[in-house]
């Protein structure tokens, strides 16, 4: 079999250099204050340590299953902090960030990880869907999404614009390339945007892809770009810019935020199994987090006393998780039948009426 | 009244749907100028524009995965599958995503999306273009099936099901397009029979016969034929959910049962007809419930096809069999 290389050497736009300097970008300039940017370091911190917690329950039980951000938090609080409250997300099951962003309660986010509901927030309240698990699915109700927005003429400088997310290994399923097919002929207002954390579980990128990820698009025709996943202003500013693109009517973009997942897929998996610790190594130097603390703090933007509130509010925050995980409640058994159907299913009624008959049968004995 | 095929009449209930709410949609392949490969929206696409009878790729999972998005922004897709084989590649969109959107946000979100099907056998077609796939619709829950067997039907039941908030299958007997039938089209909505109900196609004393869409004249034909028997016949119509207190009520009058389909033997919905009915008329019936279907094998070769369709000999011989005991 012949190699023909994926890694290229990949062209990163990138504002701020894992050494905490601000290089900026030509073609993506980012006006930007120094509170802003202590807002996303902020944010960064506390979605690292709300995911760490998560991860934490479920070792102790509390979850079912997570799906660890780590390493991905500027991926996604760029991304998350570039849309407007009109806008719509449809995310994967690991936007834990984005969803800190479009004001969704992280004890709404562990329900579904617990057990407790299969979703656990309402998408139009917060302008973000439902996580989709099905890898790919959301792509195509992203695209429908904004082609009801084309029609609603929600077009302009005040206009919407959609936002779909995905990682690297699902730019192999059908749906993602359909759902570039759909969004190009229809020069719909979405932004692709394919977190590329180089694995899918235990895949590399290599069986993936041939090409680099960010150049598919050129074949659907529509812009592609490759991000600094682990710049948080990079990310910001060119999501930003896709989103405006597409809000006034100029359609789709594919953005390739080119990141690492330093964590396993899921509690499930073992990276050990697949991958070797020098390449570990090589992304913590690239740290989202450590970057923009090291500017802060080179430049003077922000002293000990900053740094130490923003723990302090992420210690705050853990123990809030904690106690909010352990107290979700658990779903009554008849919520089973609950919200299958909007009309109303004789054949549902009947089942739970005789269920619900069968649960009091265990009462009226007094067994439970 | 207006004397119109089944097509035609779809056609009549797509177009007053779109009259009646702006935000009906009209998506699939060839749907627009062309009108559909049937003309099922034929002069939809030249009256309501391109915003709104949408010609898409060649993607049945795309269709259908862009239509859940257009939904959710408020909108009420009316997506055609071209062929009952073809809606396979979009089989993921439709059990883990529309089926489902409901209940995973606990009733947020709802899809009213309809998905229309030409299905079934009898036209002479290559492969694929003859499936009956309805037991896989009705085995998973948030959607409803519906398959109409007249004009009359055609016409109301596929604004009913525009209007209904759930996900609806909806199954059109593609042999029966040209069928023909009085349609009062100036009636109202409210008056159209409900889209769940069954319907006693034709009185009878001796036994129930039971069919939906393209059997359901296969079944009057045999009812016709049997000069021994009353056969009662009744028409489904709803397959998710069935209206069994209808059937319940000839079966225990008439004490004998016979279900014939098109779908596959095992596993196809006379094999959950005939438990259910065993359960509640376990005392009335005269003899086990009888399934007239098609063979469990893939869908033959088209010169085999009136070989392997139930005919009204083997609904016949199926009554004679439920006489047998």
């Amino acid at each position: 079999m012949s190699d023909t290389t994926v890694h290229e050497e990949p062209e990163l736009i990138q504002l701020l250099t894992p050494e905490g300097e601000l290089t900026g970008h030509p073609d993506y300039p980012l006006e930007i204050t120094a509170d802003e940017i202590r807002d996303l370091y902020r944010d960064l911190v506390l979605v690292r340590r709300f995911d760490g917690e998560a991860v934490s329950l479920q070792r102790q039980g509390e979850l079912g299953l997570w799906a660890s951000l780590l390493g991905q938090e500027a991926a996604q609080i760029g991304s998350g902090r570039a849309l407007r409250g009109t806008d719509m997300a449809f995310p994967s099951y690991r936007e834990h960030g984005v969803a800190w962003c479009r004001g969704v309660e992280p004890k709404e986010l562990l329900g579904m990880f617990r057990g407790v509901t299969n979703g656990g927030w309402d998408p139009h309240e917060h302008g973000f869907h439902l996580y989709t698990i099905v890898i790919g699915s959301q792509a195509l109700h992203a695209t429908g999404y904004a082609m009801g927005v084309q029609r609603d003429g929600a077009v302009g400088e005040d206009g919407t614009a959609v936002i779909t997310y995905f990682g690297d290994g699902a730019t192999s399923q059908g749906d993602t390339n359909e759902a570039f097919n759909f969004a190009s002929v229809n020069n719909a207002p979405v932004v692709f945007f394919c977190q590329n954390n180089q694995w899918a579980i235990s895949e590399p990128l290599e069986r993936q892809a041939r090409v680099p990820i960010y150049k598919r698009a050129s074949g659907f025709g529509f812009p592609g770009l490759r991000v600094d996943g682990n710049d948080v202003l990079a990310v910001l500013a060119v999501t930003r810019a896709a989103l405006d693109n597409a809000r006034e009517g100029n359609g789709p973009t594919l953005v390739e935020a080119f990141t690492y997942r330093m964590g396993a897929h899921t509690t499930n998996d073992d990276p050990t199994r697949y991958r070797n610790a020098a390449e570990l190594d090589e992304w913590k130097a690239k740290d989202p987090i450590l970057r923009v603390r090291r500017y802060l703090e080179n430049n003077g933007l922000a002293d000990e006393e900053f740094f130490a509130s923003v723990d302090a509010e992420a210690d705050a925050l853990g123990e809030k998780v904690r106690t909010q995980c352990r107290s979700l409640p658990d779903p009554e058994p008849l919520d089973i039948f609950h919200e299958v159907y909007a009309e109303p299913n004789v054949h549902i009624d009947r089942q739970r009426a005789e269920y619900a008959d069968y649960l009091a049968s265990f009462e009226a004995e007094g067994v439970r | 009244m207006t004397n119109l095929t089944i097509g035609k009449a779809i056609n009549a209930g797509l177009r007053a749907a779109m009259e009646h709410d702006p935000k009906v949609l009209v998506m699939g392949e060839d749907v627009g100028r062309l009108g559909g490969v049937f003309r099922v929206t034929d002069g939809l696409h030249k009256d309501f524009g391109a915003d709104r009878v949408i010609d898409t790729p060649l993607a049945e999972s795309g269709i259908v995965g862009t239509a859940i998005g257009m939904a959710l922004r408020g909108y009420r897709p009316v997506v055609e599958i071209q062929f009952d084989g073809f809606f396979f590649p979009a089989a993921n969109q439709t059990f883990t995503q529309l089926a489902k959107m409901r209940r995973r946000s606990a009733g947020a979100l709802s899809v009213p999306l309809v998905m229309r099907i030409p299905y079934g056998g009898g036209i002479g077609a290559v492969e694929h273009h003859s499936e009956s796939p309805e037991s896989y619709f009705l085995h998973t829950a948030g959607l409803r099936v519906i398959s109409v067997a007249n004009a009359v039907d055609a016409y109301w039941m596929i604004q009913q099901a525009i209007r209904s908030e759930d996900p609806v299958i909806f199954l059109e007997p593609k042999r029966r397009y040209y069928e023909k039938a009085e349609v009062d089209t100036e009636a109202s909505i409210a008056e159209a029979a409900p889209m769940g109900a069954a319907r006693v196609a034709r009185p009878g004393t001796d036994v129930t016969l039971l069919a939906y869409g393209p059997m359901v004249k296969t079944a009057l034909q045999a009812a016709e034929a049997d000069t021994e028997h009353s056969i009662e016949v009744i028409d489904l119509r709803s397959l998710a959910p069935v209206d069994y207190p209808t059937v319940v009520e000839s079966v225990k009058r008439t004490g004998r049962l016979v279900v014939a389909h098109e779908a596959t033997l095992t596993g196809g919905p006379g094999a959950e007809i005939a438990a259910r009915i065993t359960e509640e008329c376990f005392y009335h019936l005269e003899s086990p419930v009888i399934r007239v279907a098609a063979f469990d094998t893939p869908y033959p070769q088209s010169r085999l096809e009136e070989y392997y369709l139930p005919d009204l000999d083997r609904v016949l011989d199926g009554v004679d069999r439920a006489f047998a005991y």
